[in-house]
């Protein structure tokens, strides 16, 4: 069926012979440029990645030196430096990091999915418009709320933990994830509820035992696009951590500018590859969920 | 399929009032408990306090003092105001373009079931993953430095390149080429928009004699013409709001010379360095009304250009 969409159309001043059998080879030799077009436009866009990881094993006079991938003189001293060049080991970073995303991905895959449950099966009143409020607040920039939401935190003493990460994502305040549980929801027969219903099952159990479930791989988009973004998010890190052993990843990494100006780009670099593994390994095994959950939603 | 679609489709059924059902409002309050909470607390409160904020002089020492409009009249001669939404708008009337181009040329040449589809996928896709962290923004501030990768390639050809990001004139081109850069997300999108094209009709209009050319401009561009405006209102709102990259590459300065002053940079440094949290506040109910704006602007715009086959 594709085949009709692909085929060029015959020029028109060639006579009407009836293609052989086999490819001609004007289309073979388009589909060979094609795809080794593509493959150079891939190479060069991942071109940056492969170099940084190439160049963090290299001594820091190479890299300004060496345009190629494979290092000349592989040199592992950037890592060892690079973890210990700041205030605390790198270690400390990675586990801060690590337990702002879990807290992040408790928070937004239970609330967020209860929050679902009830705009998507449950009948009360003023549904839609707390539902048209949910879709509203997935447009509002951070920015208009971050200062009197840094004024609160602050209030509370709570400046230099993580609970000003954490909270609001226990409070189901990520709402595109509530609308893409919803969506997802929607989709599941109501058959089944309705049944676990007649049988006696409260929404609870309905909850916990039939949509969830079945919500599998909604759950995994979320939690993996959670993770993503937790892991790189940036503005409120720098915002709400300042205590250099409160440090997340990304802002320990910012921390290299200011410390080590641009001597060390090579334990900068290789901190860097260190920060960018989790989100790589993400990408590897959680593709078919990234890929899928954009494709439905489309989100950034 | 979007949130954007979702509400305009309530808007429309504006008045209709919710079948309710015996029971159902308890448990809609017990299951809505926490995301009312945060509507309360972390949403809608600081909301309100923000817009209050913006109308007084606050930095968090002391309370609050009412200051009437001088934030706002502050905000009419601020120089640094006026570059840094320049800057912005220049980012995004040039990223967004040349990122959703992209996007929609690779879709196409990807398109229905070519062979290494998945390989070609993923490798453009990877880049819009990792290219808002930390280690990348870093990583463009070496490539495009004085001694960086770029100029090492240009060095062969005997050409003698800028310290791209230290030099006023280029540090905003190389973030605009970090963006596009990351044109895997709206491919994607692309990617699933145009399966959904029905092969009938590209069917229907070869038998009717249409080239490929024709069929390209007559079926699918109005068809992925929804696809295209969903993608350019997201890119909007979001690359308004970038701020990683200018703050990293920049080093929090958004220099040289005021050049990568990002709109929500300038609201940093106002707000959490210089702690004017007025000002700051003020600030970020501008950048809500230009968002709010332009998408405004966008939808109304689509109705010149975006095709509904229903």
């Amino acid at each position: 069926m594709t085949e009709t969409a692909v085929a060029p159309a015959p020029a028109p001043e060639r006579p009407t012979v009836p293609a052989p059998a086999p490819v001609p080879w004007p289309r073979r030799a388009r589909s060979v440029a094609k795809h080794a077009g593509l493959i150079a436009f891939a190479l060069l866009m991942l071109y940056p990645l492969l170099w940084m990881v190439a160049s963090s094993l290299k001594p820091d006079a190479l890299i300004f030196r060496e345009t190629g991938l494979i290092p000349s003189q592989v040199d592992l001293a950037n890592y060892t430096e690079g973890w210990t060049a700041l205030a605390s080991p790198f270690s400390r970073y990675l586990l801060n990091s690590a337990v702002v995303v879990a807290g992040c991905l408790v928070g937004n895959l239970v609330t967020c999915s209860m929050a679902a449950y009830a705009f998507a099966r449950l009948q009360f009143r003023g549904r839609n418009i707390w539902f048209a409020i949910m879709l509203l607040t997935i447009m509002l920039p951070i920015h208009v709320i971050i200062v009197p939401r840094y004024v609160m935190f602050s209030e509370a003493g709570l400046i230099n933990t993580f609970w000003p990460l954490i909270l609001p994502k226990l409070l189901a305040t990520d709402a595109f994830f509530v609308f893409l549980m919803v969506q997802f929801f929607r989709g599941i027969p109501r058959d089944l509820d309705e049944a676990a219903r007649i049988d006696g099952c409260g929404h609870a159990r309905t909850f916990a035992q039939i949509m969830m479930p079945l919500a599998v791989p909604a759950l995994a988009t979320t939690a993996i696009f959670t993770f993503i973004w937790t892991w790189n998010d940036f503005f409120s890190q720098l915002i709400f951590l300042t205590k250099p052993d409160m440090y997340t990843v990304p802002i320990a990494l910012r921390a290299f500018l200011d410390s080590s100006g641009e001597s060390s780009w090579g334990s900068m670099f290789a901190m860097s590859v260190v920060s960018v593994v989790p989100i790589f390994l993400v990408f590897l095994f959680g593709q078919k969920y990234l890929v899928k959950g954009i494709a439905t939603t489309g989100i950034k | 399929m979007s949130a954007l679609n979702e509400l305009s489709s309530l808007a429309r059924r504006r008045g209709a009032a919710t079948p309710t059902r015996k029971g159902d409002a308890r448990a809609a309050a017990l299951f809505l408990l926490p995301w009312f909470l945060g509507l309360a607390l972390i949403t809608a409160g600081p909301l309100v306090a923000s817009a209050y904020l913006s109308f007084t002089d606050y930095n968090l020492l002391q309370a609050p003092s009412f200051v009437g409009l001088e934030n706002f009249s502050r905000m009419l001669e601020d120089t640094r105001l006026h570059q840094s939404l320049a800057v912005t708008l220049v980012y995004v009337a040039v990223s967004v373009p040349l990122q959703l181009a992209a996007a929609l040329g690779l879709a196409l040449l990807l398109d229905r079931g070519m062979r290494g589809l998945a390989f070609y996928r993923s490798a453009f896709y990877l880049p819009s993953l990792m290219g808002g962290s930390v280690a990348i923004a870093l990583l463009w501030r070496q490539v495009f430095g004085k001694e960086g990768l770029v100029n090492l390639v240009l060095g062969w050809f005997g050409i003698e390149g800028q310290g791209w990001v230290s030099h006023p004139d280029y540090a905003l081109g190389t973030l605009i080429l970090l963006q596009v850069w990351m044109f895997g997300a709206p491919m994607v999108i692309f990617l699933a928009g145009l399966r959904q094209i029905p092969d009938m009709y590209y069917e229907a209009a070869s038998l009717d004699g249409a080239s490929r050319v024709r069929q390209f401009a007559s079926v699918t561009i109005p068809l992925l013409t929804p696809i295209i405006f969903f993608n350019l209102v997201l890119q909007v709102i979001n690359s308004f709001q970038s701020f990683t990259q200018a703050y990293v590459v920049s080093g929090g300065t958004g220099g040289p010379a005021d050049s990568t002053l990002f709109y929500t940079l300038y609201l940093y440094q106002e707000g959490f360095r210089n702690l004017n949290m007025g000002y700051a506040s003020a600030m970020a109910w501008l950048l809500l009304a230009i968002i709010a704006g332009l998408t405004a602007v966008n939808f109304f715009a689509s109705k010149y250009w975006v095709f509904y086959s229903d």
